[in-house]
This record gives structure tokens, sequence and C-alpha cells, in this order.
């Protein structure tokens, strides 16, 4: 997990060029958009790696950059529209400057998605089935009869009552949840060896969610994908993921296990998210801590570190905050924070201000 | 199932005068019209069935439940934005159930409304100023310093600058637009606010604000909530009661710390039990003791016979099916409907982790909704 984060003009990122080591690799990845009120840098120079059998979580408010991101790493971005750099390597294999149809064979088949609204996701003028069946037959060379087995075994498989049955039935004949299962059962007909979740339960009631949630983790247990899951709910990160990864502004500010961004996070954004969130499993606290101010625009980043507006220990001893911007630099080990705050100093601050009012 | 939704006195005593708001059997039924020329009844959605709830005055009463389940609607019975089908709502000992719009004009100065969605509950051609002046000028009050001082005056109260008053909401973020919605709901000085998800469109840092900013607004002025959610942190966060609602039903009221330490319930055990665990170090544990429950919530044009719940739960016996339970009392204040109430033994260990195993043995129910096939 060792991450940089390199400024604008200096020379191609460490390692550029050469060959992955990681399942995934991803290096530098700047996704800008052109628009009339100026470069939207929705993400900024992102660096992570992720082996198969693991679950990444990408953690960050509206506006950070995450789903930007998973679209970008699937190749789904317009290029007349999106500006891309960097590289993204999947096993082996650079896929940012690969060609577009390449990548449209490893779309659906190699990797895949989970999209946060299956009722936008799936076509409403096709049956679920023939949407599965399709996923598979652009990938396999199967006759329509063996494709629609498979269809119904993944259907099965996602937990639908009388798949035979439902196979036939139309996206809005599904409740919610049930959609989303269908959904999962299309991104993994094809046995994705990387999975991008971005909010797959964000439009689900709980309890539906922690059947998705368990479907996810057994899923990944079975064909051992590597997984992506983009969101805002921390409760489900701490639910899944291995690592969490956590986004402010197109960029990572902290890059850690789970246990470490949950037991001794570093970065005053990453408190500011977690006092700021009502816990089911402790004492009713008195009062929520909130981040102060608004999230920012991202043609307009703040000068400097970019949460320097809304952080609590902006200037701390003389840290030129508001001029610098901090690098992603790894303190403890697999424990990387953006943060110009000294890393002994962090902790403290943390075990002494943060930590006991959570 | 009509003839059963006024014999449940355990929730709301007869007595008014110590309840600000009460709902007494309150039911809301859709009806579902079928023909091209002449309309004729085929059924009826049963959003709301006969539920009883009691606010008291100065307190927060949460009110949390799936998609589904009539929390929304049972809100705008409280507001009488809709009118029941059936049932009273009695605003302090005063029956509203049927008054017509110029009769609850006066009323709604007590009675106020905070929406989910900030960006389609401001209308986007009005400013900021003439939204939050409207209720003032509705109801026709005459403020000292005229109706922009006031106006300015609830912005600065609700956090925003009150030189903004001539900006139109998209100039606004969701965190912002929602304290617009709040200053507009003060706007009357009402007694009983409800607010209906107002923090579930905003990202976690915002939604913070918004909770606390509605924490200081009831302290000072001495407010009433019933606050609406499907996020279980964020009730228990605000509320003094929650309760519980499932098909168009109340299956557990209770005192909050109550309620969410020992549920009584299988649904409302089933409910905490889903919550996520903000803590990588417990989720084994968590996801070991957690009763999953198989497929969905059944439609409500077609309720299971009984106890609602029996389809999914674990506990389920043969009176379920026959017999609709009652609310009463368990504990202090804690009221459940069920005929098998959840154990101290099944909360934890290994009972937990029984519950578990029962609740995933459930076959998953195929559709029983009769509209929701094609038609054939």
């Amino acid at each position: 997990m060792s991450t940089s984060l390199l400024k604008d003009g200096d020379p191609a990122p460490y390692r550029a060029g050469s060959a992955a080591q990681s399942f995934l690799d991803v290096r530098d990845l700047r996704i800008h958009f052109k628009t009339d009120d100026g470069i939207v840098k929705a993400v900024d120079g992102l660096t992570f790696q992720l082996e198969r059998g693991e679950t990444l979580g990408i953690v960050g408010e509206s506006g950070s950059g995450k789903s930007v991101t998973s679209l970008g790493i699937l190749g789904l971005h317009r290029r007349g529209s999106a500006k891309i750099s960097g590289e993204v390597w999947l096993d082996g294999e650079e896929l940012i400057g690969a060609s577009p149809e390449r990548v449209r064979t490893l779309r659906g088949a190699k990797m895949s998605m989970i999209f946060q609204d299956p009722l936008t996701a799936m076509h409403p003028y096709y049956t679920v089935g023939k949407q599965i069946i399709e996923a598979y037959r652009v990938h396999h060379k199967v006759s329509k009869a063996d494709a629609r087995r498979r269809a119904i075994e993944m259907l099965d498989r996602v937990g639908i009552p009388q798949p035979q049955k439902r196979v036939d039935d139309y996206p809005h004949q599904f409740s919610g949840g049930m959609r989303q299962r269908a959904m999962i059962a299309m991104s993994l007909v094809n046995n994705p060896q990387l999975l991008i979740a971005d909010e797959p339960t964000t439009a689900l009631d709980v309890t539906v969610q922690a059947q998705i949630l368990d479907l996810i983790r057994d899923l990944q247990a079975e064909f051992n994908s590597a997984v992506i899951i983009i969101t805002h709910d921390l409760g489900v990160v701490a639910e899944v993921a291995d690592d969490i990864l956590v986004m402010y502004g197109g960029k990572c500010v902290e890059h850690a296990t789970a246990q470490d961004i949950f037991r001794r996070p570093e970065h005053p954004y990453a408190w500011g998210l977690l006092s700021s969130m009502p816990r089911v499993d402790r004492e009713v606290r008195e009062r929520l801590v909130p981040i102060k101010g608004n999230p920012p625009s991202l043609i307009n980043l703040p000068n400097g570190c970019s949460f320097h507006p809304r952080c609590p220990y902006v200037e701390r001893n003389g840290i030129p905050c508001k001029t610098v911007e901090p690098t992603l630099a790894e303190g403890t080990q697999d424990h990387s924070v953006a943060c110009h705050i000294p890393p002994a100093e962090r902790q403290a601050i943390f075990k002494s201000d943060i930590a006991p009012s959570l | 199932m009509s003839t059963s939704t006024q014999s449940q006195p355990a929730a709301a005593p007869q007595r008014g005068g110590e309840y600000l708001l009460e709902v007494q059997g309150v039911e809301k039924h859709f009806p579902i019209l079928r023909g091209a020329f002449f309309k004729r009844k085929v059924g009826a959605v049963r959003a709301v069935d006969g539920i009883d709830l009691a606010v008291k005055a100065g307190e927060t009463l949460g009110l949390v439940g799936e998609s589904g389940c009539g929390k929304s609607t049972t809100g705008r019975l409280m507001t009488r934005l809709l009118e029941p089908t059936g049932g009273k709502v009695i605003l302090e000992g005063r029956d509203i159930s049927h008054l017509g719009v110029s009769q609850m004009r006066p009323l709604r100065r007590e009675i106020q409304m905070i929406f989910q969605d900030p960006y389609s509950s401001l209308n986007p051609r009005h400013t900021v100023g003439s939204i939050i002046g409207a209720p003032l000028q509705v109801q026709n009050i005459k403020t000292a310093h005229g109706q922009k001082r006031e106006v300015q005056r609830l912005l600065e109260l609700v956090g925003l600058n009150p030189e903004h008053y001539n900006r139109y909401p998209h100039e606004f973020s969701g965190g912002q637009r929602q304290r617009i919605g709040i200053a507009r709901a003060l706007a009357l000085q009402p007694k009983l606010i409800i607010a209906d998800e107002p923090v579930s469109a905003l990202d976690v840092s915002i939604q913070a604000q918004v909770v606390n900013l509605l924490d200081d607004l009831q302290r000072e002025f001495n407010l009433t909530y019933v606050f609406i959610a499907h996020d279980l942190s964020v009730v228990k966060h605000i509320s003094d009661r929650v309760a519980v609602m499932y098909l168009g039903k109340v299956v557990e009221v209770g005192p909050r710390d109550g309620l969410y330490a020992e549920p009584l319930h299988p649904y409302t055990y089933a409910l905490l039990s889903a919550v996520p665990v903000p803590d990588p170090d417990r989720r084994d544990k968590a996801q070991r003791e957690r009763v999953l429950l198989t497929g969905d919530v059944p439609s409500p044009i077609d309720p299971p016979s009984g106890c609602r719940f029996r389809t999914r739960c674990w506990k389920a016996q043969d009176i379920c099916a026959q017999e609709e339970p009652l609310l009463r009392e368990l504990q202090p204040g804690q009221t459940v409907a069920c005929h098998f109430p959840i154990t101290t033994e099944e909360r934890s260990g290994k009972g937990a982790q029984a519950a578990r195993a029962a609740a995933a043995e459930i076959p998953v129910a195929a559709s029983t909704d009769p509209f929701a096939e094609p038609i054939a």
C-alpha cells in the first residue's frame, strides 16, 4: 500500500511503465472535465493497489470523486469530455492507454460494476432475463438456451425466489431489493475478477442492505474476486472492507486498514466524519460534532490543503496549511495520511481530543 | 380488519390534555381503481391501517420503519395533509380528522412540516425571502418590523446569512436548503413539527449540522418533534421515544434507551441487528448474531392475516395467523404487539445465533401482490 501524490507538472510517477505487481494497480489517476466554468478536477492524483480476494472501501461525501474514479477504471468516461491521465493496471494490462475495443471486451467479463440505482441501471423495456442473457452472450459463444440456463442459475444464486418464472419479469415487477440482486446477478454472470460496487445499498432498506452485503461477501469468498465498494456510509465499509481509502476533493487524504481508520484515524477529515456520525452501538452523545462549512467545489479547490477551510487544526504551530499542499505520506506501516501535522502529534490529538468524544 | 382497529387502548389513553397530538385507530386506505370510463374500486392499499400514537408536549417521537411501512403517510395524516379514511387525529383535545381546508388553516400555525428532499420542496422560482415569508402572508401575520426583518431573523436563527434574502434556492447547497425548509417551518412559531426524513438526503458531515440545529431549536422554543426516518442511528440520537412501524401498523413503542437495548418485537430486533456496526473489530460477532430476514415486505394491498410480520418471523406459531396481536405494555412505557416477544436469552450469544439460523430457514414467500403480476 505504498502510495504517493504528485503535484501537476512532476515527471511521470514512480514505477511508471513498469508492469504491475498487484492485481489492480491504479497510479496517479487524474480525471478532469472541461466545463464553461472551468476545469473540474474530479479525481486528481489517486494511487492505490488491490489484490484478489481483498475488499477496498472508498469513502467520501458527494462530490469527492468516488464514482468518477470507478467509472474511470472501467473506462466509462467519454474520451471527448473527460481528460484522463495516469495508469490503471488490471492483472498486468494497462487500461487507460488501451483501445476502447479492448476495454470493452474486459468490461463485463473481467471487471464489472454494480450501480446504485437498479431501476435506472436496468432497461425497463427488456425482461431481466434478457438483459442477463445479453451480458453473457456478449462474452461467451453459447446458444440462447444455454445462456438462459445460466441466467436462471445466477438469479437462483443471488436468492431470487422462483428464478425460472422471474427470469421473464420486467425490472418494474421486482422489488427494490430483488432488483439489486438481479443487477448483482447480471454483473457476476461472467465471473468477473474485479467487482466495483458503487453505493450498492444506498437506495435500500437496512434489512435488505444486510442481505445484499451478506451476498456480496459470500460471492467474493466463492469467486475470490477483488472488490471495490464505494459508499458514503462508514457503517457499510466497516462491515465489508479490509482497507479503506478516504477521499476529499478528488484526492486520497487517508488510506489504511479498516481497523486503523476506525481505531487510529490520523486525518482531521476522518476525525470529522467519525464524530459527526451518530452511532447505534454506543451510548447516545449529548451532541454530534459536525465538520463546519461545506464540501469544496471541484472547480475552485482551496489552495494548500483542500480541507483547510474546514479544519479545526489549521495553521497549528505555524504549519503552512493554506499555501502548501500536503502529500500523502506513509506514517506508520500501511497507513498513509495527507496532512501537515507531524504523525506523533496527530496521534496525540486523536487520543486526547477526538477519541473520548466518539 | 376495520373492526379491530380501535381496540388498542394501551398506546393512547383516552384522556385529552396531556398529549399534544394523538392519533387513535387512524387508517388511510388508498383506493385502487380500474376501468376506462367508469372507475371501479378493485382494492385498496392499506398504507396506514389502524394505529394509535400519542405525542407529549416537548418530546421527540421517532418513527422508524422500512420504505412502504406507512411512516410518511402517518406524518401526512398528523399534519392533515391527508384525510384519514378511519380513526381520529386529535390536536390538543380537538378532533381535526375531517376538518376542511379553511377550518384547518388557523391550526396550521400549530403544526408544521419539514420535508425530505431539499431540492424538490422549495419552489425554484421563488426567492428565499418569499419562500420563508409565505406562511406569514398566508396566515396574514403582521410582525413588529415588517416581513423582511422577520425573515432575516429566521435566516439568522437557522444559521444562514440574512443578506441572502433575495437569493434563489439553486444558489444554496443541500444542507443550506434544508435550513431554509426549517426556517419556513419555524416562521409561524409552531408547537409541533413533523420532520419527514429531514437529514437523509444530506452528507454525513452536513447531517450532523442539521441534527444539532434541530436540537438547539427544540431547546430554545420548546418544540415537539415527530421525527420520521429510516436511519436508526439518527433516530436513536434525536428521539426520546421511538415507534416502530411495519406494514401499516405500529409494532412497538417505547422509550429510546429501552427499545434500543431490549427490543421486544422480533421485527424491531431484526431491524436493529441489521444496522451495520461501524467497528471493524466487532463485525464478525455482529455478523454471527445478525438476524437476516428473508424476502421482502408483503404487499399492503393484501396483508397477511393476524400478525403482519408472521410471514417473515422465525417465532411464528399458528396463533399468529389467526389472531392479530394487540399492543400491550411489557416494560414500563414500552408496548409491543406480539404474541411471542423476544426474551433475554435470545438477545446475545447462542440465543441470537439460533434466532439467525431460524430466520434463515423461512422460505421466501412468492409475491402475494395481486396487482404486481402482468395482466394475462
